[in-house]
């Protein structure tokens, strides 16, 4: 089929499977898209795997560990569907490293404290099943398909999260401070997840029925569910201009576009240092690879 | 279904069926990268079962997996005698029951 | 079986399972990496288990056993303190031997006279059956590497002092290996640090609920 036939294809609701016939524009933006998604996870770890270390009680720690335990899982079943799309997992790794493919934001910046903890696995979490749960109605099965398993296991850390903030709003002034001063910091990349408003039509990604939500739309959805949340703590937001309009609209400062463009292109407080880090994981490990993995036949 | 082989070329791509409940239907769960049947069954255990979410598992390498799309051309001619709406028997049923003197006004 | 005897138990699972965590996110590969994590954490959870049966007798709590003591007060042995966390073919060899050493530990507890101590060994040993199939699955993979050979040889001394004197000939068979001198006291070089990273957000704002 053509392309044009293609698209009325995938926006009638048909679905893609990994032999289909694709355009390869259509195989090139998923595969770029749902890399991004792996690499993600695999450098979302990093900023919360110190905390398991650290965690204060056994529950945290356990807690914790397997919060950090499914999303190695999760880059596991993208990496998994990326392959079979052409491109082998050790490449999208070297690709990471070198600093040839991005990840969300998010994971570049540092986690400071006990505070980071709950508020990543609150907000940040929350901002992200936000979009994964659009992401079930992907034209391409094999991604939709794990993405229900994705989306089941997130909704576990999100309840671990809200464990950890309201056990400390609930304790001393010291706890809450951390909390608030916490969420300062995490406001702006927080409200930069989504990304920059991109009008549907002009979005292949949108088109293609690749994602099916539009960033704008993603961002209220996270704006009506948890600003609430936060304000019923007593937390504060550090936008002055944050308010939901009569219109059911929420306002806010215009997040910073151009942070976000640079920190995404590799130049995120943490970036190198995190990068570095798994480049040189991979390297000491290099043998345990091929000791264990047979040869081709 | 996508390369047999893993990334190195060197691992083995193996496919996890899931049986949900007891009695169930094995659905496919997903595939993973192991170099033995040994190591596939240990990750297979952890990626659907570590939530007590599987009942049993079935493990195939992949390539012992032989993908077959649009299993049947049955659209060509006309099959009727395999689908239901392919038998009428009320005209015969109302016949009969004539003949029988067994049927009854309507 | 006393208090102390409980703790070394707990202060064993708790300290090797967070050097195992030490690999989440950063396992040789993928799916490995979600299979090690799963028995750091169901060695926590044991720990947590012999935490909670010592803190009966001892009027406390498990978290303030695990957390609230001092270094130099940790019964753990010398073998689970080292950090070998950049180097697989150690941690596998510390796992192996670990292992093979608990079976025999665990087997001797599930006879105990006291019932929360057998109930619990018994609980505990058919959860480690997993762990004993990972060890092994490992050890056949890699036995032929000189790494992890030499690794074997290195921490063999250790793993004898995991167990008590009448139960080393036990793992010497199980293991194939012979008698050597075991190391039971550590300089506690390796524990100091751990403690202070394992602490420091508990003892940020002291008593407080996390």
């Amino acid at each position: 089929m053509s392309e044009a036939e293609f698209e009325a294809y995938v926006q009638s609701g048909g679905q893609v499977e990994v032999g289909d016939s694709m355009p390869e524009d259509y195989r090139k933006a998923l595969v770029k898209f749902i890399e991004m998604h792996g690499n993600s996870e695999l450098m979302g770890v990093l900023p919360e795997r110190e905390w398991i270390l650290r965690a204060p009680t056994l529950q945290r720690k356990l807690a914790l560990t397997s919060k950090v335990q499914d999303e190695v899982g999760h880059a596991q079943l993208i990496y998994r569907v990326v392959e079979d799309l052409g491109k082998p997992r050790e490449a999208c790794l070297d690709d990471l490293v070198a600093g040839k493919t991005k990840f969300h934001n998010v994971f570049h910046y540092p986690t400071k404290t006990w505070g980071d903890v709950g508020v990543i696995a609150w907000l940040v979490d929350a901002a992200a099943i936000i979009s994964q749960k659009a992401l079930l109605r992907c034209s391409y099965a094999p991604y939709a398909r794990i993405m229900k398993k994705i989306c089941w296991e997130e909704s576990f850390h999100i309840l671990h999260g809200r464990d950890v903030i309201l056990t400390m709003m609930n304790g001393t002034d010291e706890q809450r401070e951390l909390v608030q001063e916490a969420l300062n910091r995490w406001w702006g990349p927080l409200m930069q997840f989504h990304g920059n408003p991109i009008p549907a039509e002009d979005d292949p990604m949108y088109r293609w029925r690749i994602k099916s939500q539009a960033n704008e739309e993603a961002r209220q959805q996270f704006l009506d569910g948890y600003v609430p949340q936060i304000w019923e703590l007593g937390l504060t937001v550090p936008d002055p201009k944050l308010r939901k309009g009569k219109d059911g609209v929420w306002e806010y400062s215009e997040p910073d576009w151009e942070e976000l463009k640079w920190v995404v292109t590799g130049h995120g407080p943490e970036t190198e240092r995190r990068l570095g880090f798994r480049q040189a994981s991979r390297e000491e490990t290099a043998w345990v690879r091929r000791a264990v993995l047979p040869d081709a036949a | 279904m996508g390369t047999a082989r893993g990334s190195s070329g060197r691992g083995v791509i193996w496919e996890i069926f899931r049986q949900e409940r007891e009695g169930q239907p094995f659905q496919h769960g997903g595939s993973l990268e192991a170099p033995s049947l040994v190591f596939a069954e240990a990750y297979a255990r952890e990626f659907y079962g570590r939530r007590d979410e599987s009942f049993a598992l079935w493990i195939v390498p992949r390539d012992a997996v032989k993908e077959v799309r649009e299993p049947y051309v049955a659209d060509v001619f006309d099959r009727d005698y395999r689908r239901v709406d392919g038998y009428s028997l009320k005209v015969k049923l109302k016949e009969a029951r004539e003949r029988a003197g067994t049927s009854e006004a309507r | 079986m006393n208090a102390q005897e409980l703790l070394r138990l707990a202060d064993d699972e708790l300290i090797l399972g967070w050097r195992n965590s030490e690999w989440t996110g950063i396992a040789p590969f993928l799916e490995e990496d979600v299979a090690f994590s799963s028995i750091a954490q169901t060695e926590i959870g044991h720990a947590r288990a012999w935490y909670e049966l010592a803190a009966k007798e001892l009027g406390s709590d498990a978290d303030s056993l695990a957390f609230d003591r001092e270094p130099e007060d940790y019964l753990c042995s010398p073998l689970v303190e080292l950090r070998l966390a950049d180097d697989w073919a150690r941690t596998i060899a510390r796992h192996w031997l670990y292992e093979s050493a608990d079976a025999i530990r665990i087997g001797g507890l599930k006879a105990s006279d006291d019932p929360d101590v057998a109930g619990l060994a018994e609980k505990i040993d058919r959860e480690e059956a997993y762990h004993r199939m990972h060890a092994a699955m490992w050890e056949e993979r890699l036995r032929g590497d000189a790494r992890f050979r030499e690794a074997v040889d290195e921490l063999w001394p250790f793993a004898l002092g995991v167990l008590s004197e009448a139960q080393r000939s036990l793992l010497c068979e199980a293991v194939d290996r012979d008698e050597v001198e075991a190391i039971e006291q550590g300089e506690r070089n390796d524990l100091r640090p751990l403690w202070e990273e394992m602490t420091m957000v508990r003892r940020s704002v002291p008593g407080a609920s996390w």
